[in-house]
């Protein structure tokens, strides 16, 4: 961690805080389910994705991709290609228009947007994985460029590529930083303690290689204008950024990229950066001088997009006598490459989970000839979980003391690493209510009691945690002669519910009704700001300067109401509602938008404002948290699991919509399941390719994996954070695959500490 | 993918446009020349602007691309469209009758779906799915094959719907919806 940094996290404790946003504590739209604004438009499929916009005179590019790991091109023989009907274009390293390297994420400059690899493909002969870019085909239809794409053939001079993580890893190095913090931290001496502890556990836990696989695969559609200027429609978590890291790299300037993207077809991380596709796109487009579309194929995504690195952690952990933690010890290893430097953050869980009187936590990261990995759902603190909850486990019944019970007494009162006031942590009481709702009491203390015929039953428990991160973000408000609203916001919209909370939010606090308030977004044209659908931060980020972008319209309209009006010189409170600002507590002593705005001959006003710096989130330590709880099912002959209840009781701050949240929570915990049981990349170790990538091999949950998910959560609102709330995207994944991995103990006796807990591993 | 190996030279390209197809699209009559290569999916999207059905993988893996073929469920881009003269298809566009679909409203209340991109395929196979259960088909899941009425249990409908992913993981309220949009019909 910087000096500069560290100074600032010593400054803001001594900042005072904001005050609690009085719309915390109001009932009204937030806090009830509404249904999706968008809702219609998905089920009659009328929304409309990336690879779906109508452009004229479009072509269809199709990369090629290579099929080595690591070396150079010797050449390109496009000659059948290039005389295939239909034909456009071929863009190679030998024609493709220069392109800088895009910048790689830096939490400190996100409005310039960024990219998962540094690298610009197709600018010169190196090979850096297997599945990079080497050719785009551009040609009149989908079909001709698919087939002349297979007509290219590509000399390589290849060289011995290094793919395994299994046998580098020992050659891991520290990094200079994670998620800027400093990469290891020890607290009092860790291995004495650990060694002198009463109770201990020490143990490996491996993660493998996953890829989000949203069912949308990563579209781009780009177009330039006479006078240069590139639109592109892609399907990105970050209009903005996208924006910003591609003018970076075609040297233009942030004004002349317009990136749009109304609806996304799921992103988990996979969809935050700038990947070299986009890219290669808009080459396309110049290259063929019409607007191109390049939509990837599943197999595409597979190559051109990564996805979670492999892990190996090790967690260590000793207890005293009364099960107080002595010693928590967590280090490990994740893979990344020379070009993404990326090293996933699983070390940071412990440092917030647990008190205890030493701890040493740390990670290292070793560099692989692939492609470039990423953020994937709770990046860090989905493994991280998942090793450090096993063990958890693993020491309750080492002490043979309830697991739900050893995290209650092991509650930290401030953060245990950096000793900061949690704004707001009920992690004890979630568990409590989960706990009860679940019946956790009824549950048999030994292992490998529970038994239906063939079937092997166990309950699990894990805790999810997630922190809670904001960016400032811009937005422009209009209020109208009609009474009506118009938010904007260069926002992302997933599968979140953007518009609809944002929705609910703007007529709460304009005390308008639903029906008069709309959200504009998904466009780079809007105000410009760092606001990214990532790091669960982009509902918390927008309402932030939604609130100070209303207060701001506010007292313009007050203004613009004038000595006549009954809110001049007001003594009392003026409050929204009923469509306009009223006395507080005076009936309808006040005036309407419509009428303001009419009798000041005003069509509308428009406001734009950013929200301040998150300082909150150093100041306080902030997070999500939430206790998972679930049954298996173990067949004693097939080693099949069957994941036959869940509960997830969670504290995620206030719940600003339960329709969309709880989707969003069962979501994470879904992906978990899948984490835990079925989903692995699997990497040819020789050669560095990918061997599954495709959806029939690289297997996510389906219906029948997937139980009843109940969902609760405390509703609890935090007073420093916008609206109260805490961000729900992230944290359903966190703990789920412990949650899985201590349930499957409980009912077979078998610790599997290497996911996915596929049939083999239980036999 | 290419690969150095293909002998790519004895390929016979056909010309594009060369086939000449008559469909019957969501109760329109469409005729349209296309290169045979394309699937029914690709000219749903591509040529005839009807971009409900989606691509998820194009390889018959995620039912993201589900129509309805004569009422029946079937993967779009696994059907070569030129082998599909005089089959009447209905897409997500053509599920509802003026209004919603009562699946369509009750995906809607139950919030079955987050990003949206799985959920013309989900809606589609499910209507298809239910045509299925209703004619006594069983499933792998149902116990005695034999029996009179099989229950549109949870298990049965998550069974018949697996081969629909949703990454986003909106099972749960998929599983709502169907029962809320058609248990009634079952009792019927
Ligand atoms: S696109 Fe047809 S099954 Fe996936
Ligand atoms: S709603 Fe996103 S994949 Fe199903």
């Amino acid at each position: 961690m910087s000096v500069l940094q560290k100074l600032m996290e010593t400054v803001v404790q001594f900042m005072p805080d904001k005050a609690p946003d009085p719309l915390i504590h109001k009932h009204g739209y937030l806090g009830t389910p509404v249904s999706r604004v968008d809702g219609q438009r998905k089920v009659k499929g009328e929304a409309r994705f990336t690879a779906e916009f109508e452009i004229e005179n479009l072509a269809y590019a199709v990369p090629v991709c290579s099929t080595i790991a690591k070396g150079r091109i010797i050449s390109i023989d496009a000659y059948d290609a290039e005389r295939s009907p239909g034909v456009i274009a071929i863009v190679t390293a030998e024609n493709a228009p220069k392109m800088k390297r895009p910048p790689l994420m830096d939490v400190r400059h996100m409005d310039k947007g960024f990219a998962a690899s540094d690298l610009a493909v197709l600018q010169d002969d190196k090979i850096s994985w297997d599945g990079q870019p080497v050719a785009v085909v551009v040609a009149e239809t989908l079909e001709q460029a698919e087939h002349a794409a297979s007509l290219v053939r590509v000399e390589y001079d290849e060289k011995a590529a290094r793919v395994s993580f299994e046998d580098l890893k020992a050659e891991a190095t520290v990094p200079s930083a994670v998620m800027g913090e400093d990469p290891e931290l020890e607290i009092g001496n860790a291995q004495k303690a650990f060694a002198a502890a009463a109770f201990k556990v020490d143990n490996l836990y491996r993660t493998p290689h996953y890829n989000h696989n949203a069912i949308e695969p990563h579209a781009a559609i780009a177009a330039w204008d006479e006078d240069g200027r590139l639109t592109v429609f892609d399907s990105t978590q970050f209009v903005n950024g996208c924006k910003h890291a591609l003018a970076g790299m075609f040297g233009l300037d942030g004004d002349d990229v317009r990136v749009i993207a109304p609806f996304v077809g799921g992103g988990f991380g996979g969809k935050a950066a700038l990947w070299n596709h986009t890219a290669l796109c808009a080459a396309a487009a110049k290259v063929a001088n019409r607007p191109v579309k390049m939509a990837l194929s599943r197999e595409d995504v597979f190559r051109l997009i990564g996805g979670r690195t492999p892990s190996e952690q090790r967690v260590a952990l000793g207890a005293d006598k009364e099960g107080k933690f002595a010693a928590i010890i967590h280090t490990g290893v994740t893979a990344t490459t020379t070009h993404a430097k990326f090293p996933e953050q699983f070390s940071l869980t412990p440092r917030h989970l647990y008190a205890s009187r030493t701890m040493s936590v740390g990670q290292k990261v070793v560099n692989l000839d692939t492609v470039a990995n990423t953020w994937m759902r709770a990046p860090g603190e989905s493994i991280g979980t998942f090793a450090l909850e096993s063990a958890i486990d693993e020491l309750a019944y080492a002490m043979k003391i309830d697991p739900v019970e050893l995290r209650r007494l092991n509650e930290p009162e401030r953060d245990p690493t950096k000793g900061t006031e949690f704004s707001s942590r009920h992690l004890v009481e979630a568990y409590r209510r989960g706990a009860e709702k679940f019946g956790w009491s009824g549950r048999p203390a030994e292992p490998c009691s529970q038994r239906d015929g063939k079937w092997l039953i166990g309950q699990g428990v894990a805790t999810a945690y997630y922190p809670v991160f904001r960016f400032p973000a811009a937005v422009r408000l209009r209020i109208a002669a009609d009474g009506s609203a118009l938010v904007q916001a260069a926002a992302n919209e997933m599968g979140m519910g953007t518009a609809t909370v944002q929705i609910q939010h703007a007529a709460d606090r304009l005390g308008l009704p639903l029906e008069m308030v709309s959200f504009r977004y998904g466009d780079s044209d809007l105000p410009d700001s760092p606001i990214i659908a990532g790091g669960s931060s982009q509902t918390g980020s927008i309402a932030a300067a939604v609130q100070v972008a209303v207060e701001k319209a506010h007292r313009e309209l007050v203004k613009l109401a004038g000595n006549g009006s009954p809110l001049a010189g007001a003594n009392v409170e003026i409050e929204a509602r009923d469509g306009g600002l009223f006395l507080s507590g005076e009936g309808n002593k006040g005036e309407t938008y419509a009428s303001i705005l009419k009798r000041a001959g005003r069509d509308f006003i428009e406001v734009e404002e950013t929200s301040g710096m998150p300082f909150e989130v150093m100041k306080y330590s902030m997070a999500s948290y939430g206790a998972q709880f679930c049954k298996a099912r173990v067949n004693r002959e097939s080693g099949e699991v069957r994941i036959s209840r869940w509960l997830g009781s969670f504290d995620c701050g206030r719940i600003l919509n339960p329709k969309t949240a709880v989707s969003q929570l069962r979501g994470g915990i879904v992906m978990g399941i899948g984490m835990a049981l079925a989903e692995e990349t699997l990497l040819d170790t020789r050669r560095g390719r990918i061997m599954n990538p495709s959806l029939a091999e690289y297997h996510v949950p389906v219906h029948l994996d997937v139980p009843h998910i109940e969902i609760i959560y405390n509703d609890i609102p935090d007073e420093h954070t916008p609206l109260g709330a805490h961000g729900v995207g992230e944290i359903g994944i966190t703990g789920a695959a412990a949650a899985i991995a201590n349930a499957i103990f409980h009912a077979t006796g078998k610790r599997i500490r290497d996911l996915p807990i596929t049939l083999g591993k239980l036999l | 993918m290419p690969s150095p190996n293909q002998t790519p030279k004895a390929v016979p390209i056909p010309p594009a446009g060369s086939a000449l197809i008559l469909l019957k699209i969501n109760g329109v009559d469409r005729s349209l020349s296309i290169d045979p290569r394309t699937s029914l999916l690709d000219v749903l999207r591509e040529h005839l602007s009807l971009t409900g059905p989606k691509k998820g993988c194009n390889q018959g893996a995620c039912g993201a691309c589900t129509v309805l073929m004569d009422g029946q469920r079937v993967l779009s881009c696994l059907s070569l469209a030129v082998q599909l003269e005089g089959r009447e298809i209905t897409t997500i566009e053509g599920i509802a009758n003026g209004e919603l679909h009562p699946l369509q409203a009750a995906f809607i209340e139950h919030d079955g779906f987050q990003c949206g991109y799985c959920t013309p395929g989900q809606i589609c196979s499910a209507i298809g799915m239910f045509q299925e259960f209703q004619n006594g088909l069983p499933s792998a899941v149902t116990g005695d094959m034999a029996a009179a009425t099989i229950e549109f249990s949870d298990t049965e409908i998550k069974e018949r719907m697996s081969g629909n992913l949703c990454r986003c993981g909106a099972y749960v309220g998929i599983c709502e919806a169907i029962h809320s949009a058609f248990d009634r019909e079952v009792a019927k």
